[in-house]
């Protein structure tokens, strides 16, 4: 069973006299624990597309499924619910809590989102901070460390919950290209440690190889899909 | 919930000037309304204990209709020997009264040989007077702090205006019921500070005197002032005293009595009243004040926060926490400023309560020479 069902996914945008057909009528699946990249220029519609399978917007028109549920018309509380449960985020911007420390941000899902009781909240932060290899800094707080550093914290972060999906968006467009590689990299690995499905969009061929399939997306539409990496393991 | 705290307090932390500001803010205000109804009450509560223990008493009971005509001090409404009885009745029924005092009230001339005026007196048993007023002979400027036989407490504007000292001898000339007139002398026994209110400018003397000047047969009162053991039972009493009383009925089929507590008999209730007003209004602009300021600091919040607040609502956090999370912190920067403010302002209305408001004294004696 995919995880992800789209069928004919639109999206308009209106604002005011002009509407924007940031989605044209997508069509795809994707299977759980992959490893899957969207590529495409600034203003292909990555963003909007993510949001839709991240139940922050929902689609125009079409039907789209993730888990099984049906997300295209989720209410506030309860698509909110449904990410709590099911999806991790990763952002362009790291988007830590600035007043939370490294460990404090990683536990953030578990006692707002979710109830985990202490020991296990303890044991699943420390050993995700420990994977990101992030344990030495799991005090600091997120402007005493590097951008890559705090990517790496949003990727525990996002796997704390031990969600089947997590979804970044553009993650490295605001890194260097060394700790870039490294960001994907260590998603890579937690993917294949986990079993979680990561999607993340890029406008930077260079850092989509490692992906197990690439979709390109062009003017809200899938231009293309390729699986250079195999199963993506060398 | 700790959780929440937890952030909220370190949100605060980290706009610390704009915290330290706001938090000043309301800890001036709660400063200054604690310090505000410290010394108001204070005002208050002296001004309303001064008057009824000085000359008004916490409550009087009349025959009905002599408060209203109290200006020509009416011989024809007195009680009589029976009525006081049933007084006398009504207050051992009721608990909590701790001492009355019945008087006599009369217009009569006031001659010192030379010239004559109006005076309004009083007459009293001194024991029964003094406690239920108590604070009674400190209005006793000159003279003993006591009223004798033959002897007459004079107000001062009249002692003044007469030219009167204590031991003079002068002579009241009164007018009684029937419309035969009387006059007797008497020593002056002591000069009489005036107070607010009715009652407040009147002489004194004893109801054995009083009796004799007015060549009455019986005991007949015109009013009688009660204290009660506390004070704050004054609605309380009075509804009683009231439902007693008013089950006696007079040849018309009204009830015979009525029952005043100070409020309805002093002029000061109404400054009173605007104290209370004021004191209630300056903590509604407090209250106003804190939660604007709060309001103002948290909006700035949430606009500065906007893109954490999309982060935290992505990751799943619910939106009533969210909303939450900003009312906890608003709330624990309120609790800060109150509290700091609270510390503040009682150690203040302490000082100045151990620096003995001369202040306050002060006051009363202005408004005495309105
Ligand atoms: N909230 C919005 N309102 C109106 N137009 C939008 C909105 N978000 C995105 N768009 C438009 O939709 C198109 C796709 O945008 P987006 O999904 O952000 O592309 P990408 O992430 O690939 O750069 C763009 O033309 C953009 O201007
Ligand atoms: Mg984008």
């Amino acid at each position: 069973m995919s995880l992800i069902i789209a069928e004919n996914v639109s999206k308009t945008y209106i604002s005011g006299e002009i509407t924007i057909e940031a989605l044209r009528g997508l069509s795809f699946q994707i299977e759980p624990a992959s490893f899957i990249s969207f590529v495409g220029p600034s203003g292909s519609g990555k963003t909007t597309l993510l949001n839709l399978i991240g139940c922050l917007d929902a689609p125009t028109s079409g039907t789209l499924r993730v888990s099984d549920a049906d997300v295209s018309h989720l209410g506030r509380k309860s698509s909110a619910d449904f990410r709590g449960k099911n999806i991790g985020f990763i952002f362009q911007d790291f988007n830590l809590l600035p007043v939370l420390t490294v460990y404090e941000n990683v536990e953030y899902p578990l006692l707002m989102v979710q109830d985990t009781p202490a020991i296990e909240r303890r044991d699943r932060v420390l050993s995700l901070i420990d994977s990101v290899g992030m344990i030495d800094q799991k005090d600091k707080y997120p402007d005493q460390i590097s951008g890559g550093q705090k990517q790496r914290v949003a990727v525990a972060r996002a796997l704390v919950t031990k969600p089947k999906l997590v979804l970044a968006d553009e993650p490295t467009a605001n890194l260097d290209h060394k700790t870039a590689y490294m960001v994907i990299n260590i998603m890579k690995k937690m993917k294949d440690e986990s079993g979680t499905t990561f999607i993340f969009s890029t406008h930077d061929q260079k850092v989509v190889g490692e992906a197990e399939m690439i979709f390109t997306l062009e003017d809200g539409e899938i231009a293309g899909k390729s699986a250079p990496g195999g199963n993506g393991h060398a | 919930m700790l959780n929440l705290f937890r952030i909220a307090i370190r949100n605060l932390m980290r706009y610390k000037r704009r915290t330290f500001l706001t938090a000043s803010l309301i800890t001036i205000g709660v400063v200054f309304v604690l310090v505000f109804i410290a010394v108001s009450g204070s005002f208050r509560n002296m001004m309303v204990g001064e008057i009824t223990d000085s000359f008004l008493g916490h409550m009087q009971i009349h025959k009905k209709g002599y408060v209203a005509s109290i200006d020509t001090l009416p011989l024809t409404m007195n009680m009589g020997t029976q009525a006081v009885k049933k007084v006398e009745k009504a207050i051992s029924e009721v608990p909590g009264i701790e001492a009355s005092s019945m008087r006599i009230k009369f217009g009569g001339m006031f001659s010192n040989f030379v010239e004559t005026t109006n005076v309004r007196l009083n007459g009293v048993y001194p024991e029964d007077e003094i406690r239920t007023v108590p604070l009674f002979p400190e209005r006793i400027i000159k003279g003993d702090k006591i009223i004798r036989k033959g002897e007459i407490l004079v107000p001062e504007l009249l002692a003044k205006g007469m030219k009167v000292k204590v031991g003079d001898m002068i002579v009241v000339v009164a007018t009684n019921r029937d419309g035969s007139v009387n006059g007797k002398q008497f020593t002056v026994g002591g000069i009489l500070e005036s107070a607010t209110g009715p009652g407040g400018r009147d002489g004194y003397i004893h109801m054995d005197d009083a009796l004799e000047v007015l060549r009455m047969d019986g005991v007949e009162i015109s009013e009688i002032a009660l204290r009660l053991n506390d004070f704050s039972n004054l609605d309380e009493i009075s509804g009683k005293l009231n439902n007693i009383l008013s089950t006696e009925l007079n040849k018309e089929g009204k009830p015979a009595f009525e029952v005043h507590t100070w409020e309805k008999l002093s002029p000061f209730y109404n400054i009173a009243r605007m104290i209370d007003i004021m004191t209630l209004s300056i903590k509604v602009m407090l209250i106003a004040i804190v939660l604007i300021s709060i309001m103002n600091v948290m909006i700035m919040a949430v606009y500065e926060r906007i893109r954490e607040i999309g982060t935290i609502a992505a990751i799943g956090t619910l939106p009533k926490k969210i909303l939450s999370m900003f009312i906890i912190e608003g709330f624990s920067l309120g609790v800060l400023g109150a509290l700091i403010g609270n510390i503040i302002g009682v150690s203040a209305v302490y000082l100045l309560n151990i620096s003995e408001l001369t202040f306050n004294f002060g006051r009363w004696q202005l408004l005495l020479m309105q």
